[in-house]
């Protein structure tokens, strides 16, 4: 009797150990969140103080040398690159999910399906070198302009980075309409194509929304890839076919020689990007809980 | 075949139907161009990649030791599973432990649960050049661990243990309800209804999810250059620098005199995830097969 006792609690003990156990692990990614934000503000607000706000966001001159660190060119720069990797990748994103859920042959998609997600596991150094061995001259040789490393380089490989991004949320978007609404369509005399793009696509406009986010946040995001092909010149971009410095090639082009208040301020430029990025998320998840 | 089958129109009355409606035929070729030029892109680039890489991988790519005459990537690539074991060691037990709290622990609408799951989203979310600083300021600088394995592996571990955590979230949910109370119904207690009933179940989508993990290992970049440095050779501890596969690739590039050796390193890169992409596509592929039956 006795013992049965003591085996029954010892096996409570057991329990609820593990279940402590459980509940800590799982505090573990707050943990690496809140430090993750206690130690980017602590070294990058400083900074920014010490700069200056109005003189570190607005100033539109980078010169370490001379101790001016304006980041509004690698603002502008991140914002126009991304820009152009959402005009790029979401059109043909968008349709390419809408031909793999609605238009593609079983056959087509059993191949069609794998090789789009393979496009997502390809390292984005990859993508880098891809980009600079092959759309840097052939952009150089299209557009003259000198060098090849620009505004329209860096937007083009980024939007091809992002399509299985956008391809696969908005795919799975696209999926989850009720078949009605589409039947619908049909019983009111549309054709298939019409049905799907009037009827089909906008009840799944949220879902389509919340995979442009996503590649919003991975364009924005990149770094080693864009350094190879935006040119990387911290000045103010002229046009188009002008190089340009993104707030992610900044810190990776300097920050292995940086020191001291160079230093700070590369750190402070990672702030401004995470600070940027956790605004998209807060609008991913409005976006997400909007559609319930 | 006639025409005439139910369902089933010819392609000339198709034809037909479109002239009388440009725009659906306008919308039809847009999303087939589209896809086109998605699966050309992709091609292009796998293949390009394959046709310049493989006629420069050579034996002395492979050789024991870096120098700057061979550019070796074997370093690197021992590095590499180096770095992808250890940053596993830390984030698989952690994510599935976490992922066993919410699903079989966690109340329902527990506060703490919907704020792992919002961290998890923004952990998520982190370019991994944040990673990068952030693994820099707090491991190499603060922890005093300097450039090494050990601060890129911790790294690393944090930015997948979100990936581990959603995949096991997922698997252990897709694992029927019958299941537990089966086993409760036999007398097993909660912690032996997990261990023993439903992880085994979903081992299968737990891997995928680790499998897709080391292929985001890998592949990084951003956030190991200032965690584990850019030292070409094999460290003799963890606390040592070394660099991964793709790191030695971006170093290789900025170098800017080994084009030739970065067509290789990029060849072996893209075929090892590929791989590890396959293996994890197959394994889930068979996890929702299973959920069929």
């Amino acid at each position: 009797m006795a013992e049965k006792k003591r085996r029954t609690n010892a096996r409570q003990v057991r329990e609820s150990l593990m279940h402590v156990v459980f509940l800590l692990t799982a505090c573990i990614s707050i943990l690496a969140v809140v430090l993750i934000c206690i130690f980017m503000f602590a070294n990058g607000i400083p900074t920014i103080a010490e700069i200056g706000p109005g003189n570190f966001l607005l100033g539109t001159t980078w010169k370490p040398l001379n101790d001016l660190f304006g980041i509004l060119p690698m603002i502008v720069g991140s914002l126009y690159v991304t820009a152009g990797a959402i005009l790029i990748g979401v059109p043909i994103g968008i349709l390419c999910a809408v031909y793999l859920a609605r238009f593609c042959p079983k056959r087509l998609y059993r191949v069609l399906k794998p090789l789009i997600d393979l496009l997502a596991g390809i390292p984005s150094i990859v993508y880098g070198f891809f980009g600079l061995v092959v759309i840097v001259p052939l952009m150089q040789q299209m557009t003259g302009a000198s060098g090849g490393k620009n505004i329209l380089t860096a937007s083009l490989m980024l939007g091809i980075m992002i399509l299985p991004t956008i391809i696969s949320v908005s795919e799975s978007a696209i999926r989850a309409v009720p078949q009605s609404y589409y039947e619908g369509a049909l019983a009111l005399g549309a054709t298939h194509e019409r049905s799907v793009f009037f009827a089909v696509l906008p009840a799944a406009k949220s879902g389509i929304l919340a995979g442009v986010i996503l590649g919003i946040g991975r364009a924005i995001g990149e770094a080693t890839a864009v350094k190879m092909v935006a040119g990387n010149q911290p000045i103010m971009p002229a046009s188009l076919l002008s190089g340009v410095r993104t707030l992610t090639s900044n810190i990776v082009v300097e920050m292995g020689y940086s020191e001291g208040l160079h230093r700070e301020a590369l750190i402070a430029t990672a702030v401004v990007l995470f600070v940027f990025i956790l605004l998209i998320n807060v609008s991913f998840a409005a976006i997400k809980k909007k559609e319930g | 075949m006639e025409s005439k089958a139910i369902n089933h129109e010819s392609s000339r009355a198709r034809w037909q139907a479109y002239r009388r409606r440009p725009l659906s035929l306008l919308l039809r070729l847009a999303v087939t161009v589209s896809a086109a030029i998605t699966v050309f892109v992709l091609i292009a680039l796998v293949a390009y990649i394959l046709i310049k890489g493989i006629p420069n991988l050579r034996p002395s790519l492979f050789a024991w030791e870096y120098t700057s005459e061979n550019a070796s990537m074997l370093p690197a690539i021992i590095n590499t599973i180096t770095m992808t074991v250890l940053s596993l060691l830390m984030a698989v037990p952690v994510g599935i432990c976490s992922a066993i709290y919410l699903v079989e622990y966690a109340k329902r609408g527990n506060k703490l649960v919907s704020l792992v799951r919002v961290t998890a989203e923004t952990l998520q979310g982190i370019p991994s050049i944040v990673y990068g600083l952030f693994g820099f300021l707090f491991l190499v600088v603060a922890c005093k661990f300097g450039y090494s394995l050990l601060s890129g592996a911790i790294t690393l571990a944090i930015m997948i243990l979100p990936l581990i955590l959603r995949t096991t979230e997922e698997a252990l949910k897709a694992v029927p309800d019958l299941y537990r109370e089966g086993s409760f119904g036999l007398g097993a207690g909660r912690l032996r209804t997990v261990f023993r009933i439903v992880l085994p179940s979903a081992v299968p989508g737990i891997l995928a999810g680790v499998i897709l993990a080391i292929g985001r290992i890998v592949g990084e970049t951003a956030a190991l250059i200032y965690t584990s440095g850019t030292v070409a050779g094999v460290p003799d501890t963890l606390m040592g620098s070394g660099r991964t596969l793709a790191v030695h690739m971006y170093a290789l590039l900025s170098n800017g005199l080994y084009t030739e050796e970065a067509y290789a390193t990029a060849v072996v890169l893209l075929v090892m995830v590929i791989g590890i992409n396959a293996l994890s596509g197959w394994l889930a592929k068979k996890v929702s097969a299973k959920q069929g039956e």
